[in-house]
């Protein structure tokens, strides 16, 4: 049930937003996350944004087997 | 064989080398990390060295029989009940949602619980009532859902709160030399929220290590990895590997939100029985939003489940899936028998579907 999906957001009216999941558009109020903007990725559940993506970890994340490699 | 595949087994390769024959026993308690790792088939691929279990980590299956058996009660005083949709067909003494629903109850399946809201605000007369079902990700919403009803000055918009904490069974669990569970995957999204700290004291009170972990293949072996070093090395810490979603004080403001809806409460888990301060209820403030308070719901002691079903010990990770008798022959998704077949992201659900 804590499923979340990752999205853009692409409006924002008061509380209200406009994420775009790859084409669809839903809306998600963003009551909890107060600071987002126009252009942030964020993760949304039940209809609400949780949390936004973080670019430079996300990027820490892609290269995660690399880092497994040089722990070996 | 692709790049990504090979980097994938050679990942799984070195925890196995890392563990050097040694055997670990890891678990998840996220209903989501249950059906990620049934799908990318990690349970197989890293097997006998890391063994990984499904905890209570699916808000359906933990949900005891007593609350359904309120909420069936609602739905039957003409009220109109939205729900996420995993609830439907929860049985209790053999009737459910989709059992009301199909005899004239009023039962919408909602994807927001602001989407509840908006069903009560078009409706002229007649109530409606949340199912408030959900850990620590699932709350906030809940919570908004009640700031909106209160804005928009609606006076037939209420939930009935079911909600739980995480942290609190994993205590329980780490305690349990039955369960015998030598670190855990921990949930990305309930982090999200709450942060890392909550998870604190299971490396410093029974000296396991946990990991916040993401739900992409790679998120899980990066989790499983970190782990399997930490216990290699006779360490315990807390670390985040979904650091791209959770901070470490998670999300302030969903949990200040939390905090003027809700306060703690004792509250009973399938399997566990009631611990104390583990769910979440409505503060007396916001008590026209309640639907216990609003409703006088009586209570169901005796509210019965399939008296065969296991999910109880399944919950705890006392009982894999296949090991219950009822597993694929009596209970299938089509006709489950418990929550954990019911809900898509039950442990049940997930063996099934991905045949293991």
């Amino acid at each position: 049930m804590c499923l979340a999906i990752p999205g853009k957001i692409v409006e924002i009216d008061g509380t209200n937003a406009i994420i775009d999941y790859g084409g669809i558009r839903k809306k998600a109020s963003i009551l909890v996350m107060p600071d987002a903007a126009v252009g942030d990725m964020v993760i949304v559940h039940a209809g609400f944004v949780i949390s936004k993506i973080d670019e430079k970890e996300a990027q820490k994340t892609l290269s995660v087997f690399r880092t497994i490699d040089e722990i070996r | 064989m692709d790049a990504k595949r090979q980097n994938f087994s050679s990942a799984i390769e070195r925890i196995k080398k890392m563990l050097g024959g040694g055997k670990i026993r890891l678990m998840e308690v996220c209903g989501t990390h249950t059906v990620a790792i049934s799908r990318a088939g990690l349970r197989q691929l890293l097997k006998p060295d890391v063994e990984l279990l499904s905890g209570p980590g699916c808000p359906v299956c933990v949900t005891p029989a007593s609350d359904i058996a309120k909420v069936l009660w609602l739905a039957e005083q003409g009220i109109t009940i939205a729900t996420f949709g995993d609830m439907m067909k929860v049985p209790v003494d053999g009737r459910s949602l989709f059992h009301l629903k199909a005899r004239g109850s009023d039962v919408r399946i909602v994807y927001s619980p602001i989407e509840a809201v908006d069903i009560a605000e078009s409706l002229a007369d007649g109530e409606v009532v949340f199912v408030g079902v959900g850990f620590e990700t699932t709350a906030p919403a809940i919570a908004g859902a009640i700031v909106d009803a209160k804005d928009r000055k609606l006076k037939n918009f209420s939930v009935f709160a079911s909600m739980k904490t995480i942290p609190t069974p994993l205590d329980i669990i780490c305690r349990s030399p039955q369960i015998g569970v030598d670190g855990f995957i921990l949930p990305g999204h309930v982090s999200a929220i709450i942060g890392s700290k909550p998870y604190r004291f299971i490396a410093e009170k029974y000296d396991k290590p946990g990991v916040i972990t993401g739900f992409e293949p790679e998120d899980i072996v990066d989790g499983v990895f970190r782990l399997a070093k930490m216990i290699s090395n006779g360490t315990a810490g807390i670390e985040v590997s979904y650091s791209r979603v959770v901070r470490p004080d998670g999300n302030v403001a969903a949990k200040r939100l939390m905090e003027e809806i809700f306060e703690l409460c004792d509250s009973e888990w399938r399997g566990l029985g009631i611990l104390q301060n583990s769910g979440l209820k409505i503060r007396e403030e916001y008590s026209d939003f309640d639907a216990d308070y609003r409703f006088k719901i009586p209570e169901f002691p005796d509210a019965k489940d399939n008296p065969a079903c296991q999910c109880d010990k399944v919950i705890l990770g006392l009982l894999k899936p296949n090991q219950c008798p009822l597993f694929g022959t009596e209970c299938i998704p089509t006709n489950p028998q418990g929550p954990c077949m019911i809900s898509s992201e039950g442990a049940c659900a997930a063996y099934y579907k991905y045949g293991e």
